[in-house]
């Protein structure tokens, strides 16, 4: 999986009169993560959208592997995975079915590999009951699945432990623990700390 | 690949329309009604109606489809399938075509299904329904390309349905004026053949670029 390293330069973002990003700076190596943290506004999300792609910063630059992402767009998001404060499930669908289609528009994934990725979250009892039964743990849970089958080196996580009981959080740390021992990248953007199983984490504080 | 993920974009598409019926029979409920209405409102007899008849069907198919437009792509907006699907590393502009794909097999294809018993209703000729049938047909593909650029443009407002009106209605007028005059060359039982070609035009002119200014839509609405 090591395929590159994320680096960020001296990033500039604003919203309206407001100047969320102040030069951001960092690289990340493959098989390590950054902490993200500030105070609510303080861009956090901002910045994980600017990295993605998803939004274009007034200055600086976002490189995967030396490149500029800009160039590949397409290619660079082959690469990552973006999830949300909200998992991006569909109500009317079960656990299975929201799997099935969100990871089958990226890539091949057959039912046994669905239900291993279920099952290690711990959604084997319920993952054919409609997500719009579920709380928002056990949605937190499925989404937690659907990043493990995405298989891809970069992974940008906003409040990843948000609803989850002290098992979930456990849990979020072991994934991120294997994504860093394949030699993945995680930048998580946080409000408490990360799962002590996610193992040694740089940080990033943002300025509010 | 990216055949595959359009592929799974409408199946899923079709799934959830088929798990939320209610929102799929709104615009065919409302095409009934208008439809229905309008020989109540004006006069039974045929002669009079067979002459409105052209109007009033294309103008209900094209405030049908606008009723369904506004959920085109709302609800994937809102649970963050948008953004997944632009940071899938595929076409989003083959997504986009999926989903309005999806969008005119749930609206536009029952719609063509029914303009035929809609039209019967209204004093057109038995003769007229492989014309009325094909026009319609035609009609509805452009209606819903065009109605997913309106969709995509208003995805950041609140209650956009006036808006996207607004937006869609000058646009789809080449369709209702093209249809209409099909429809009516139909029922007269003259040659259709220009306004029917006409219609297609449209609506493969909308395939080839309403997906592209959707994606891009979509793009700015999610920056």
């Amino acid at each position: 999986m090591p395929e590159g390293t994320l680096e960020v330069e001296n990033l500039h973002l604003w919203r309206g009169e407001r100047h969320v990003l102040r030069g951001v700076q960092f690289a990340l190596p493959g098989g390590a993560c950054l902490e993200v943290s500030g105070a609510n506004g303080a861009g956090k999300t901002s910045l994980l959208r600017t990295l993605c792609g998803l939004m274009y910063p007034e200055e600086g630059r976002v490189l995967w592997a030396g490149e500029d992402v800009r160039r590949d767009l397409s290619a660079y998001h082959g690469r990552l995975a973006y999830l949300g404060h909200e998992p991006p499930l569909k109500a009317d669908l079960s656990a299975r079915e929201n799997l099935r289609y969100w990871i089958g528009v990226r890539r091949r994934v057959d039912g046994k590999e669905l239900d291993t990725a279920l099952a290690r979250v711990g959604a084997s009892s319920w993952r054919e009951r409609l997500v719009r039964t579920l709380s928002a743990g056990q949605r937190r849970r499925v989404a937690l699945a659907g990043l493990a089958l995405l298989a891809v080196p970069l992974w940008l996580l906003d409040e990843p432990t948000t609803h989850l009981d002290a098992q979930g959080q456990e849990l979020v740390g072991q994934l991120i623990g294997e994504q860093l021992a394949r030699g993945g990248m995680v930048v998580a953007a946080v409000h408490q700390a990360l799962p002590a199983a996610a193992g040694e984490v740089r940080r990033l504080e943002l300025p509010g | 690949m990216s055949l595959d993920a359009a592929w799974l974009a409408l199946l899923r598409d079709l799934q959830l329309a088929f798990r939320k019926r209610g929102q799929l029979v709104q615009p065919l409920a409302f095409f009934a009604m208008v439809t229905m209405l309008f020989p109540l409102a004006i006069s039974p007899e045929l002669s009079r109606l067979r002459s409105i008849a052209p109007g009033v069907l294309w103008v209900a198919a094209l405030l049908a489809s606008l009723l369904a437009l506004e959920f085109l792509f709302r609800d994937d907006a809102y649970d963050g399938t948008l953004e997944q699907y632009a940071l899938s590393g595929r076409s989003l502009t083959g997504l986009m075509f999926a989903k309005t794909v999806a969008h005119w097999l749930l609206t536009g294809l029952p719609l063509t299904l029914m303009a035929p018993l809609a039209a019967l209703s209204l004093g057109a000729p038995a003769a007229s329904i492989p014309g009325i049938l094909a026009a319609v047909a035609a009609g509805t593909v452009a209606l819903s390309l065009i109605g997913s650029i309106g969709a995509a443009l208003t995805l950041g407002i609140k209650r956009s349905g006036a808006l996207l009106s607004l937006l869609i209605l000058p646009l789809s007028l080449p369709v209702l004026i093209f249809g209409a005059r099909a429809t009516q060359l139909a029922i007269n039982g003259s040659p259709l053949l220009p306004p029917l070609e006409l219609l297609a035009a449209l609506a493969v002119l909308a395939v080839t670029l309403a997906p592209l200014a959707a994606a891009a839509a979509v793009r700015i609405s999610l920056e």
